[in-house]
């Protein structure tokens, strides 16, 4: 019983910490999905996101501002510096290298990468500034059954649901909003949208703008875990095997890619790490990728690679 | 294929040449490898910091070192190996005499540099950090690791735990994990608390977490499990707070947590904020906090708007830079006695590293006193001080919980000679004879 | 006007089929190698300007030689396979390691009574209880301690084994999902590297320094020494790698990457052709990654080959061009040398700007450099010369 109790217990921290990855991922897929761009920067973003918001907080907070009038104007300088962001990524990095392949987009955005992470530390300094928007306790659930009971994090499960909340929103604005569906009509091939009258620039500084939201969100969850600082761009790589198992154009994909990679990792660190060192979930997640690859080439909801000559 | 590469080549050079005549002849030039951006940089900050302010206030107090006045310049490492080789390489022959002795903040860098220093000639001041073997100098007669090595931080650790428990027989069959950073930094403790849990018979066990360690969720929980006695935690950067933050949320008591040297700073607990009250971390000596030595920077630095901190002013590891530029300081000194006061070479001033010897009295007139305990070094021993104490974090505060321990050096001796030998031996080293030295 | 191939004949096959066809080429060519060969090591005997010191050897030309090297071996897998890989970084780390070990000695012992399924789980169980050399089993394969230029090489061989291993999914996975599979192969190794003891000859931290370099005899020491080492080994690799891609292996690498239906259609074993080219470019990143480790830095740990060494290296071949060996070496000088310089000119223009400041408008300035390069050329550096030399063709007159 005690075992199945640790088990348990493994198993959910891991599902939760993978939808955590999730809220990273999620930047990725949108921006692929309309403009095949791998996304590098979307950690950078997080990082921008993280800053603005948690300075600007810092700022009206020492200035006796209250608490929740200083939080909202707080999200809405880091969201209006992400719009900013975002119209500048496509106006200047990645507008003139439509059509280019896959690889060069990619470098680009490394490219862009070291921008962000340049220009957010020289604006917004590069310590370490702690930021406590949600609670960081844990419930401590079933302790009749088991010893110690099951110990759940609330951050991790108000993660879950705001990754959840997201996913829904992004649906709808998908499914029932007119730049939504212009989105997918960009997304689907874009100089067929273009020819339709779709204005292409302004639909990518959505999705950019869109990614960049995403981000904030993801910065004040991983924020209030780590404190904002620039290790939380090295969320990215904890992303991307996210990423490749939902398959990049798949947005419960990112969702459930999460779940199977947190779970597969930590389970793994607990039960396999003993017996052969520990430390293995970092390496662990991406051949779980790999092995799911293997499988299925395009990941497992990306859309069906079809090859011709 | 090689036009624009020696174009940019030959435009390097010229903007080094370009730089030279900055140095003026009669100074002594102390080269800075400092982190002050990239994922290290809210603890590179305060150090960097407090090294640069001490130089400036020798300058500025006492117009220089017996007159001869210190010019530094900066190379940020971003804690990465490659660059600080590259870094080093670019200040080790600046000034009049070159570098006068180098001080990395990375045990990366600390183990590339290890092998080209004797080359060149230059003292390796590692304040608290590095190859705790280089404590041997008859092997390492290049590396300085001033005050305290790893090994002596992990004995000391386990003193205190034998002190909260009531004595060494209590450590018996209690459970002591390390939560280490997977690198050679987080793995130098291991051999020496393997060494202790054989000789106390603790049951040690090691959890390693991955650079850069933003996830620890499944090494807490394994923690929760085994509900270890207590928790030493070994990591740099943003690994420490997470690993507060995890144990908080894990429930493990963090007054049960000790931290080495490194992780016992204020960028490793205020991100945790109120979950980080009764984290205990080892003090390399020195607390945080106002000595006198802080009334002179404040007269002669900071008022003057010379001063590079801001609000890690008197911070923990902005005082370890005070304290690691005021032994380089004192080594030039020492070395003066010998060479005359002027600006001196890096084998010169290896010299006065290995005959300093501050003693209480000098501390006191220097102003660290109740900072550092006194600090000899001999050919021989190059470390120095085997003492360390304690601090706890309060929700607001680090305070100091106990008084000196001094490490055993009868269980750590014979080890550091083991594997100095083996290093000599690997490298072809012939170790000196320190037995007529005086 | 001096560039003008009118009146130079091929009179042979050969002839036609020389690397560089054009006399002023080879020229240029030959003048350059006696230079690096002779010149620069001359220069910094005799300290004249810009080697009056050693930091242009040790801190410039030799990097950049070791990295030009890694990207070569980078650009046949992505330039000439067009197989994306973010694992360069891990290839060289097993370059470095399996020379080390080589150099050092390899014992490995092997356990044969016990049956394989047990055997193989001991036999990785090497930081945990059982730690330790595992001397008490009776059999070892054991070979002494073997001179530097074969540990090289065999530690690139190394390389070549496993990267066949990391190509075989390269046959499913293609295009940025293989890039991020190939991100396995990175942090596995990152993880081998510190947590399996044998490979660093149970140092306790698991940093390792590297063995003297003796060449036959003759100690490789100096940075002149050094750099002329280095030298030499991107030369023979340059002109192998060269060579190849010139023959049929290369054009089947070529045939794949433009088109692998299309290939295999014609004949071309998807199979044979992607592993060699993931041998052989795994090969010379583990040669490279060797010299990194034994010429540059001298005492490394795995954080030395961490990914952003593999992010490094891609950007070298996309700057420089993909499929192009003068690329290579354009990129790496950009990519190596570019931060190193903006770095020092504020310091040299006397602009008191923080060391903060610096680096981080480093940062932005060659992401923004990066991005524009991409913007102006995607085809890179290797583009870009062959335009400046369409263009001196023709000059003054150009049509």
């Amino acid at each position: 019983m005690v075992a199945f109790g640790q088990f348990m217990e493994v198993l959910i921290g891991g599902l939760l910490a993978g939808v955590l990855y999730s809220l990273v991922a999620l930047g990725f897929v949108l921006i692929f999905k309309a403009s095949g761009v791998f996304n590098f920067a979307q950690g950078a973003m997080v990082l921008l996101a993280g800053l603005a918001l948690v300075r600007a907080l810092d700022f009206l907070v020492s200035h006796a501002m209250p608490m929740w009038s200083a939080v909202t104007l707080g999200l809405l300088f880091a969201a209006a510096v992400m719009a900013i962001t975002a119209w500048l990524i496509e106006r200047f990095a990645l507008g003139p290298l439509v059509n280019q392949d896959a690889l060069t987009l990619f470098m680009a955005t490394i490219g862009v990468t070291f921008v962000l992470e340049g220009a957010s530390q020289m604006l917004f300094g590069s310590d370490v500034y702690p930021l406590r928007l949600y609670p960081t306790d844990a419930w401590f659930l079933f302790e009749g059954t088991f010893p110690g009971g099951i110990l759940v994090n609330q951050l991790d499960v108000l993660g879950g649901l705001i990754a959840g909340v997201l996913v829904a929103g992004l649906a709808a604005f998908f499914q029932w909003t007119k730049t939504g569906r212009a989105l997918r009509a960009v997304a689907d091939d874009h100089a067929a949208a273009q020819s339709v009258g779709i204005p292409i620039a302004w639909i990518w500084f959505v999705v950019w703008l869109v990614a960049g939201l995403v981000a904030l969100v993801a910065a004040t969850v991983w924020g209030t875990k780590l404190g904002v600082q620039f290790s939380i761009t090295f969320l990215a790589l904890k992303a991307l095997p996210v990423l490749i198992i939902g398959g990049f154009t798949s947005v419960p994909g990112a969702i459930i890619g999460g779940l199977l990679i947190g779970a597969g990792e930590k389970l793994a660190e607990a039960y396999l790490g003993p017996y052969i060192g520990g430390g293995i979930e970092y390496w662990f997640a991406y051949v779980l990728a790999l092995v799911v690859l293997l499988g299925r080439p395009q990941g497992l909801f990306g859309e069906r690679i079809i090859e011709r000559i | 294929m090689f036009k624009t590469m020696l174009a940019l080549a030959s435009a390097v050079v010229g903007v080094s040449t370009l730089a030279a005549p900055l140095l003026a002849d009669g100074e002594q030039f102390l080269p800075a490898l400092v982190y002050r951006t990239g994922p290290y940089a809210p603890n590179g900050i305060p150090f960097a910091d407090g090294v640069a302010d001490y130089w400036t206030l020798v300058n500025e107090r006492d117009g220089g070192i017996n007159g001869v006045k210190i010019v530094h310049e900066e190379c940020e490492t971003q804690y990465a190996t490659d660059k600080g080789v590259e870094c080093y390489e670019r200040l080790k022959g600046k000034g009049p005499t070159g570098a006068g002795y180098v001080s990395p903040l990375s045990t990366g860098i600390t183990f590339a540099l290890t092998e080209k220093v004797p080359g060149d000639k230059i003292p390796l001041l590692t304040t608290g950090y590095g190859r705790s073997d280089s404590r041997d100098g008859s092997v390492f007669a290049w590396n300085f690791i001033a005050m305290g090595s790893y090994w002596t931080a992990a004995d000391i650790a386990i003193q205190h735990i034998a002190k909260e428990l009531g004595g060494f027989d209590k450590l018996k069959d209690k459970k002591v994990t390390l939560v280490y950073h997977d690198s050679p930094y987080g793995k130098e403790p291991i051999p020496a608390l393997e060494l202790l849990a054989k000789h106390y018979g603790f049951i040690y066990k090691g959890v390693p977490v991955t650079h850069p360690g933003l996830e620890q969720k499944s090494q807490w929980l394994s923690i929760r499990q085994d509900r270890p006695d207590y928790v030493l935690l070994w990591g740099w950067g943003v690994m420490n707070s997470t690993s507060i933050i995890e144990a908080a949320a894990v429930g493990y008591p963090r007054d049960k947590m000790i931290g080495v040297w490194w992780s016992g700073a204020e960028p490793d607990v205020t991100p945790a904020g109120e979950n980080a009250a009764g984290y205990k971390a080892l003090m390399l000596q020195h607390p945080a906090g106002k000595f006198a030595v802080h009334a002179d920077l404040e007269k002669y630095v900071v008022s003057k708007g010379k001063s590079v901190a801001h609000d890690n002013f008197a911070q923990v590891l902005y005082n370890r830079g005070l304290i690691n530029s005021m032994i380089g300081v004192e080594a030039i000194r020492t070395a003066q006695g010998k060479y005359g006061n002027k600006p001196l070479t890096g084998e010169q001033i290896r010299w006065g590293f290995e005959h300093l010897n501050l003693t209480a009295e000098r501390i006191k007139e220097l102003g660290f006193e109740g900072m550092i305990k006194p600090l000899k070094f001999t050919c021989q021993d190059h470390q120095g001080a085997d003492q360390a104490r304690l601090h706890q974090w309060d929700g607001k505060a680090w305070k100091i919980i106990s008084d000196y321990y001094t490490a055993e050096e009868n269980l750590l001796a014979p080890m550091v000679k083991e594997t100095a030998a083996k290093y000599a031996k690997d490298k072809g080293i012939t170790p000196r004879d320190c037995s007529n030295q005086s | 006007m001096l560039y003008r191939e009118a009146g130079q004949f091929k009179a042979s096959y050969s002839a036609d089929m020389a690397i560089f066809p054009i006399r002023q080429d080879r020229m240029a060519l030959y003048g350059l190698l006696a230079f690096a060969f002779v010149g620069v090591p001359l220069l910094a005997t005799l300290h004249v300007w810009p080697f009056d010191d050693d930091y242009l050897l040790r801190a410039i030309l030799i990097p950049f030689l070791i990295l030009a090297l890694g990207a070569i071996g980078l650009n046949v897998l992505v330039g000439y396979c067009g197989q994306i890989s973010l694992g360069a970084g891990a290839f060289m780390a097993i370059g470095a390691y399996g020379a080390y070990k080589f150099a050092t000695g390899v014992h490995i012992p092997i356990p044969w009574p016990i049956p394989w399924p047990i055997r193989w789980p001991i036999r990785w169980r090497l930081d945990g209880p059982l730690g330790g050399p595992l001397d008490w089993l009776d059999v070892a394969i054991t070979l002494p301690p073997l001179p530097v230029l074969s540990s090289i090489l065999l530690g690139g061989l190394a390389a070549a084994l496993v990267g066949v291993l990391f190509g075989i999914p390269s046959l499913r996975i293609k295009g940025l999902y293989l890039a991020v599979a190939t991100l396995a192969a990175q942090f596995f190794f990152d993880w081998v590297f510190i947590r399996v003891k044998w490979f660093t000859n149970y140092t306790p931290s698991g940093s390792v320094a590297a063995p003297e370099l003796n060449f036959f005899g003759l100690v490789v020491n100096s940075s002149v020494e050094r750099y002329l080492l280095c030298l030499t080994f991107v030369m023979v690799f340059a002109f192998m790698v060269k060579n190849l891609v010139r023959g049929n292996i290369g054009r089947q690498w070529m045939a794949i990457r433009d088109m692998d239906i299309a290939a295999e259609l014609m004949g071309i074993r998807p199979l044979y052709a992607k592993l060699t080219a993931f041998a052989v470019s795994s090969f010379v990143v583990g040669v490279a990654g060797a010299l990194w480790a034994f010429v540059y830095l001298g005492a490394w740990e795995p954080l030395a080959f961490n990914i952003d060494r593999s992010f490094q290296l891609l950007f070298m071949v996309i700057i420089g061009g993909l499929g192009s060996i003068l690329g290579s070496f354009l990129g790496a000088a950009f990519i190596l040398i570019l931060p190193i310089l903006l770095d020092q000119v504020p310091y040299a223009l006397g602009l008191p700007l923080s060391v903060e400041t610096v680096s981080l408008t480093v940062y932005i300035v060659t992401g923004a450099l990066i991005c524009c390069l991409l913007i102006v050329e995607p085809r890179g550096f290797a583009r870009l010369w062959s335009t400046a030399k369409e263009k001196l063709r023709l000059w003054p007159f150009p049509y």
